[in-house]
């Protein structure tokens, strides 16, 4: 399996090579080079900064359409919560639910459920094993390539707990084949989903073999289709065939969501990609004390922060606050039967992480330091601004790219320039003498 | 044709004393070059608690220090020397839990007493010299 499978791609006619991605990179993974910028496939964690930032929208998130899938003799839609608080507060869940099957989904699943049990899980692992922490979340899929490419060494921190999504899509798929009879590969799960990094988790999940996902339509391809079948009146306020449970697992979509019902009191939730990476330099260097889980997102606020979404990420906040109010005050599942079901292996990742750590500048450990010493030679010579014209994000990293050998020393300007400075000052003061008016005249 | 000298790399390091909100920045950035070189996730994750513990100390106790780093094929490198109000009775400050921190700084989290413990556990060459009111060095050597 392709282990640089990543969720997106930059299409080369759209970009104008303006580097606004190569600015907000939190890995550096992005170079310009010939005017286009192009992705370092070992660097990037599918965190979607740069697609949120890309003015002509070139970077294309490899989410599913609709029509792809036509293999499937019966489709459900899984809803990311997230997707409930895209809409004015007058749109119920209910109406999403008819509105997704007005669409075409022969059946749509909440996840909240899910979520609700893996809580449960979660602190049962936790009781399970005291010595290990702090442990970490492992549900933004952003968040565990990033432990993966950065820091290896905490790998085995992070919650070894299948992820509410994959325990829906399983869930279910047993119980339309019972109920229906159609095979398992008949039918499709698709995920409606608030960023393209579950769409990796779907393709190239880092902990499983299989995974019961079919696919992933992004909140954002959704919208419009599911408005306007919203729109037309009759759709609305009917009860759906469905009893739904939605409880607290709601509160999954926004911050804090998951360790708000952990029984371990002493939790941290931490979004923004800058915010973890802090955070997980600061489990590494042991500053953390004290501390039982880290929920961490690669989106501010959470997956309601994610790049496929529609609403501003504090609207959505607030609308999952007042959905709470509503459907989310109680228990949606019995804990009894939780903790029998964790027990019997219901939650588990049995695969070990792999981890694909940058290469590091050579393999031989005293070239690598001559190399190290040179790119510090280098990096002390360049204007050290981080222009970003050279197609590097900083002058740090162009001078790893040339100590790489991926980049010239002459692709800095201000390198190329100094040589002929001179001549370069003779031609601004020409300038200035000739074209400026003189003061006074 | 290379020297040995050729494949030392050394850099250094202010620490502030004092700054709280910067304790750790050193150590953060030496495991970056560390994980650049390509030392052993093992070794960086010693020597990065080390540096941590010793960083911490000399934002804790002192005005400034000075942190010099050098990372040779064999063995990593670190020397701290700080100006500040140094150790009377190292002896008595080896010994896990034993503190001279302020009430202030237990409240914040530092100050438990593990810290020259904590970096002595974790290297495979220690030692401090210090001087009541003039400040401290400390040597530390993990062998790669």
């Amino acid at each position: 399996m392709d282990v640089n499978f990543h969720s997106f791609y930059i299409d080369q006619e759209k970009c104008d090579g303006k580097m606004r991605c190569l600015r907000v990179c939190p890995t550096e993974a992005i170079r310009v080079r010939r005017g286009k910028a192009l992705i370092l496939e070992d660097r990037c964690i599918d965190c979607g900064e740069c697609i949120k930032v890309c003015p002509h929208k070139a970077i294309v998130p490899l989410t599913n359409s609709f029509t792809e899938f036509s293999q499937f003799e019966y489709t459900g839609a899984i809803l990311s919560p997230v997707l409930y608080s895209q809409f004015n507060r007058d749109v119920t869940p209910t109406d999403i639910f008819n509105g997704l099957q007005a669409i075409g989904f022969d059946d749509v699943i909440d996840l909240t459920p899910s979520c609700e049990s893996v809580s449960i899980a979660i602190q049962e692992y936790l009781d399970d094993n005291p010595k290990s922490r702090p442990i970490i979340s492992s549900f933004c899929p952003t968040i565990v390539r990033l432990i993966q490419v950065k820091y290896p060494d905490l790998a085995g921190l992070l919650l070894p707990i299948d992820s509410p999504m994959e325990i829906s899509a399983r869930d279910w798929k047993l119980q339309i084949s019972a109920d229906k009879g159609i095979k398992e590969e008949k039918i499709g799960a698709i995920y409606i989903t608030p960023c393209p990094s579950k769409m990796s988790a779907i393709k190239h999940h880092p902990r499983k073999r299989l995974t019961f996902l079919d696919g992933a339509i992004s909140i954002q391809d959704i919208y419009n289709p599911l408005l306007s079948v919203l729109s037309k009146s009759e759709q609305k306020n009917i009860e759906s065939g469905k009893d739904v449970k939605y409880g607290v697992g709601l509160a999954w979509a926004i911050l804090g969501g998951q360790a708000k019902f952990l029984k371990a009191e002493n939790s941290v939730a931490v979004g923004g990609i800058h915010h973890v990476i802090q955070i997980l330099d600061d489990i590494e260097s042991g500053k953390i004390k004290d501390i039982d889980y880290v929920e961490c997102h690669a989106c501010i606020e959470g997956c309601i922060g994610g790049s496929l979404t529609v609403d501003n990420p504090y609207v959505s906040r607030s609308n999952i606050l007042h959905l709470l109010k509503i459907y989310g005050e109680e228990f949606s599942q019995d804990e009894n039967k939780i903790k029998t079901l964790y027990r019997s292996g219901y939650f588990s990742l049995d695969e070990e992480l792999d981890s694909y750590p940058i290469q590091p500048l050579d393999q031989d450990l005293a070239k690598s330091i001559r190399k190290m010493k040179k790119k510090e030679e280098i990096f002390q010579e360049l204007p050290q601004l981080n222009c970003g014209l050279c197609g590097s994000p900083t002058c740090m990293t162009f001078a790893e790219d040339v100590i790489r050998g991926t980049a010239l020393i002459t692709d800095c300007m201000f390198k190329s320039f100094k040589q002929s400075r001179s001549q370069v000052r003779d031609f601004y003061e020409s300038m200035v003498k000739n074209t400026l008016p003189q003061i006074g005249k | 044709m290379n020297t040995p000298q050729d494949s030392v790399y050394s850099q250094q390091f202010e620490i502030v004393g004092g700054d709280f909100t910067r304790g750790g920045q050193v150590a953060t950035k030496i495991k970056r070059i560390l994980k650049e070189i390509g030392i052993d996730s093992s070794i960086i994750r010693r020597v990065v608690i080390a540096v941590y513990e010793a960083e911490m100390n000399v934002v804790m106790y002192a005005q400034k220090g000075i942190l010099n780093l050098m990372v040779m094929p064999s063995e990593i490198d670190v020397v701290i020397v700080d100006e500040g109000q140094g150790i009377a009775d190292i002896k008595l400050a080896m010994e896990e839990g034993y503190s001279t921190a302020s009430v202030e700084m237990r409240e914040m989290g530092f100050g438990a007493g593990m810290g020259l413990p904590n970096i002595k556990k974790n290297v495979d060459y220690f030692y401090i010299q210090s001087e009541v009111d003039v400040g401290s060095r400390l040597y530390i050597s993990i062998i790669i």
